[in-house]
C-alpha cells in the first residue's frame, strides 16, 4: 500500500500520529471532501460572475459581501428541495447515476500535488489514472439520461457518449506527447522534471500544439461550450439531468464544475509546471506552491469560462468532424514530432 | 453480409418529440411535433393555438380606435407599425389628409421599432445557436430603443401612439436630441455584433447552407421580409408600395441571393443600417405642424373593402376591413408574416439536425402571438 499510496508529509503534521491506516484515510479523504464542496462552490460563483462581465451584468451581489454565500444559499435551497422523479423511470439506475459523475470527479481530485507536499495519493501511473477516471464519470451521464425515460434526456446522454468517446482520444494522446518529455506517468514526477523549465517551453512547438488540443479536448470532455451538445438548452431543454431535482440536480452540476477544474489542474501539471513558481522565484517558500498552482489552475478556468460565454454551440456532426478529420491526425503527428526531438534531444532546458 | 442485409439488421425506427409549447428554442408557446430518426429531422408539424386570442373576432364588436389597441398584441416587437397599418387602413377608406408632420415621426419610429425587434432578434438567434452573451448585448441596445418610446409615448412596448387621423400626442421635445444620440452609438455597436457573432466561425458553420430556401418556394410559400428577402425575393412593401414619408427616403431593399439561414441573418443586419439610413434622412427635418387631424368621435368607414399592408419588422402585415358603414367592421381579417414564414420550416428544416432546426427557427424570427392572434 505504501508503495502505491504515498500519503505526504503535509497531512502527517495535520493528523495525530497515534491515527493510522483506516481513520487516517478517513480523515484525509473528508478533508478532501470539503476541499471539494467550497471548491465546486465557488466555482459557479466564478462562472456567474465572470459571466456577468462578459455580460454587461453585475451578477449576484445580494448575498453576503459581493454576492460571495450566494452560492452556499443555492446549495441550501437544493439541499432542501424535493427529489422528485419520473413514474416510468428506471428507479435503481436512476438514483445510480448521480454517484458515477461525483465520485469520479471527486477520485481525480486527490491525485493533483498542489504542493510538493500537499497530495492525497501519488500513483505511479497518475496520468493514466486520470484519464480512466473521467471516462467512467460518462457512465453515469449515460445512465442518468437513459433511465430518466424521456426522450430529451436520451439524446443528450448518447450525445454525450458520442462526443466523450471521440473527445478522450485527443485527451488522452495530447498527454502522451507531453509522456515522451517526462518519461513518466506519475504526477509529482512530472513537476520535479519542469525544475529546468516548464514543459509548453521545453516541449516548445509540439508542446504548444498538444496544449491547444487538450484545451479544445479537454473542454470537450467536460461538456462545457461550444461543445455542450448534452445539455444544449436551446435544443434540448436541460438534456440528460433535465428530469433531475434537488441534491441529485446539484451531483451533476457540481461534478461538472469540478471536472473543468480538473482539466486546468492537468493543463497546468503537465504544460505549466504544477506548483512551481515563474522563473523559481518563491523556490525558498515551499507552501507558496498552492497559490502557483491555483493560479495557474484558475487562469485556465477563466479561458474556459471565456470559450463560453463568447462562443456558439458546434452541431453535433461538426464535433464528430472536428475530432476524427482534424485534431485526432494533428495529434498523431505531433507525437512523431515530439518523438524525433525527444530522440535528438532538442527540447529546451535552462 | 451485403449492405442491405445489414441495413435491414439494424432498422433505426424513427420516433417522435413534442418540442414546446414550453420549450426554450420556440419562443412562446409555440408546439413543434418533431418526426426525427435519430438526429435527423423527417417532419416538423407547427401545433398552433395556444396563445389564440380571437383578435379579430374581438375586433368586429370595436370601433376602429379601439381596434388599434389590440393589434400591439399581436406582433409585440413591432407593435408601433401594426398601430401604423390599421390607422393607414382607416384613414385612406375616410380620404383624410394626414399632415406631413405625422407621416415623418410614424417613419421615424417604424425605423426604430424595427431596429429594437432585430436588435431582439440578434440576441435570440446568438442564444439559439448556444452564444448566450449575444441576448446582452441585444437588449443593451434596444433598451435605449425603449426609453425614448417610453419618453415619447409613455409606454415601452405596446404603444399605442397612432390613432385613426394622427398621433396620440406630439413628441417629446428631447425626441429628435435622443434619437440622434441612439443613432451614434448604434452605429459603433452593428461593427461589435458583426465581430461577436458574424465573424464567428462556429456561427458560419452553423448557419451558411442550413435552411435553404430557393425564390420559387419563397413565393409560393408567401414568404415575406427579411426570409423572402434573404432568397432573392424583393418583396419590400416600403419599396414597392411607400406608405408615410416612406417615398421622400433614399434607402436600398436588403437583398441576397443565396436563401441559408446565414443569408436571413446578413440581410436582418443590412436593414438596421438601412433603418439608421432613414432615420438620419429623416430626423433633422421634421416639419412643424399638427400632429393629428381631427376626427369625428364615433368613425364610420364607408360602405365598402380596405386593404394596406405595410412592413413589419417580420415580414408584410396586411390588413383588411370589410365595412357596412357603421360604427364597427364588418369583418378585419390580419394577414400576418409570421404565419406564411412558419409554414416553410417544414419545407426548410427537414433533413437537418435538431441543432440545424433551432437555428433555422431563429432566422425566420417568429413571435407567436403574431401567428395565432
Amino acid at each position: 500500500m505504501n508503495t502505491l499510496i504515498n500519503i505526504n508529509n503535509l497531512f502527517l503534521s495535520i493528523i495525530p500520529a497515534e491515527i493510522t491506516g483506516l481513520p487516517k484515510m478517513a480523515m484525509i479523504a473528508l478533508i478532501y471532501l470539503g476541499i471539494f464542496a467550497v471548491l465546486g462552490l465557488y466555482l459557479v460563483l466564478l462562472e456567474r460572475k465572470v459571466a456577468a462581465w462578459f455580460q454587461l451584468r453585475l451578477g449576484p451581489n445580494r448575498v453576503g459581501y459581493h454576492g460571495l454565500l450566494q452560492t452556499m444559499a443555492d446549495a441550501l435551497k437544493l439541499v432542501s428541495k424535493e427529489l422528485t422523479g419520473t413514474v416510468k423511470a428506471d428507479k435503481f439506475l436512476y438514483n445510480l447515476a448521480p454517484y458515477f459523475v461525483i465520485i469520479t470527479s471527486l477520485m481525480a481530485l486527490g491525485i493533483f500535488p498542489f504542493t510538493q507536499k500537499l497530495q492525497a495519493y501519488d500513483l505511479n501511473i497518475g496520468l493514466f489514472f486520470l484519464i480512466a477516471i473521467s471516462s467512467i464519470g460518462v457512465i453515469g451521464i449515460l445512465l442518468g439520461g437513459w433511465s430518466s425515460n424521456n426522450k430529451f434526456s436520451l439524446i443528450g446522454a448518447m450525445r454525450s457518449g458520442v462526443q466523450t468517446i471521440s473527445y478522450e482520444l485527443s485527451v488522452g494522446l495530447s498527454l502522451l506527447t507531453m509522456v515522451l518529455l517526462t518519461q513518466s506517468l506519475q504526477l509529482s514526477e512530472i513537476v520535479e522534471v519542469q525544475k529546468n523549465g516548464w514543459l509548453i517551453v521545453q516541449g516548445h512547438i509540439p508542446a504548444i500544439i498538444a496544449f491547444m488540443v487538450f484545451m479544445i479536448a479537454g473542454t470537450a470532455e467536460t461538456n462545457r461550450a461550444p461543445f455542450d451538445m448534452v445539455e444544449a438548452e436551446s435544443e434540448l431543454g436541460a438534456g440528460f439531468h433535465t428530469e433531475y431535482s434537488g441534491m441529485k440536480f446539484a451531483y451533476f452540476f457540481l461534478a461538472e464544475f469540478i471536472n473543468m477544474f480538473i482539466i486546468a489542474a492537468i493543463a497546468t501539471t503537465v504544460f505549466f509546471g504544477g506548483w512551481l513558481s515563474p522563473f523559481g522565484v518563491t523556490e525558498s517558500i515551499p507552501w507558496l506552491g498552492v497559490f502557483w498552482f491555483l493560479a495557474k489552475t484558475f487562469i485556465l478556468v477563466f479561458l474556459m469560462m471565456w470559450f463560453r460565454w463568447t462562443f456558439p454551440r458546434l452541431r453535433v456532426d461538426q464535433l464528430l468532424t472536428l475530432e476524427w478529420k482534424y485534431l485526432l491526425p494533428i495529434n498523431l503527428v505531433n507525437i512523431v514530432i515530439m518523438a524525433v526531438i525527444v530522440w535528438l534531444n532538442l527540447s529546451i532546458q535552462f | 453480409m451485403s449492405t442491405a442485409t445489414i441495413n435491414n439488421n439494424f432498422k433505426s425506427e424513427e420516433y417522435f418529440i413534442n418540442m414546446g409549447p414550453q420549450h426554450p428554442a420556440t419562443h412562446g408557446v409555440l408546439r413543434l411535433l418533431l418526426t426525427i430518426d435519430g438526429e435527423i429531422i423527417k417532419k416538423v408539424e407547427p401545433d398552433l393555438g395556444y396563445i389564440h386570442r380571437s383578435i379579430e373576432k374581438m375586433c368586429e364588436k370595436d370601433s376602429y380606435q379601439q381596434i388599434v389597441h389590440l393589434t400591439d398584441r399581436m406582433d409585440y416587437l413591432s407593435s408601433h407599425i401594426n398601430n401604423e397599418a390599421v390607422c393607414l387602413c382607416v384613414e385612406n377608406a375616410l380620404q383624410l389628409e394626414i399632415p406631413e408632420r405625422v407621416k415623418v415621426i410614424r417613419t421615424i419610429l417604424d425605423e426604430l421599432t424595427r431596429i429594437s425587434s432585430h436588435c431582439l432578434w440578434w440576441g435570440v438567434m446568438g442564444m439559439d445557436v448556444g452564444a448566450l452573451t449575444t441576448y446582452f448585448y441585444g437588449f443593451r441596445d434596444r433598451e435605449m430603443i425603449n426609453d425614448i418610446f417610453e419618453e415619447t409615448c409613455g409606454a415601452r412596448l405596446t404603444m399605442n401612439y397612432n390613432i385613426p387621423g394622427g398621433l396620440m400626442q406630439d413628441i417629446h421635445p428631447n425626441f429628435v436630441k435622443r434619437v440622434k444620440e441612439f443613432i451614434a452609438h448604434f452605429k459603433t455597436k452593428i461593427p461589435e455584433y458583426n465581430r461577436l457573432l458574424t465573424g464567428n466561425v462556429i456561427f458560419q458553420k452553423r448557419t451558411i447552407g442550413v435552411g435553404l430556401l430557393t425564390k420559387e418556394d419563397a413565393i409560393s410559400y408567401g414568404a415575406s421580409g427579411p426570409v423572402g428577402r434573404a432568397s432573392g425575393y424583393s418583396c419590400d412593401v416600403r419599396k414597392h408600395h411607400p406608405y408615410s414619408a416612406l417615398d421622400r427616403v433614399d434607402f436600398k431593399e436588403a437583398l441576397a441571393t443565396e436563401g441559408d439561414s446565414f443569408a436571413r441573418y446578413r440581410v436582418r443586419i443590412q436593414e438596421m443600417w438601412e433603418s439608421i439610413s432613414i432615420i438620419e434622412q429623416l430626423i433633422d427635418n421634421i416639419p412643424e405642424g399638427d400632429f393629428k387631424v381631427p376626427t369625428n368621435a364615433v368613425i364610420k368607414l364607408p360602405k365598402g373593402e380596405y386593404y394596406q399592408k405595410v412592413e413589419t419588422a417580420r415580414g408584410e402585415l396586411g390588413v383588411y376591413i370589410i365595412s357596412t358603414g357603421t360604427k364597427n367592421p364588418y369583418r378585419v381579417k390580419f394577414r400576418s408574416p409570421g404565419l406564411s414564414n412558419l409554414s416553410l420550416l417544414n419545407h426548410i428544416a427537414v433533413g437537418g439536425k435538431i441543432g440545424d432546426l433551432v437555428a433555422t427557427m431563429a432566422t425566420i424570427d417568429i413571435v407567436v402571438p403574431d401567428i395565432d392572434r
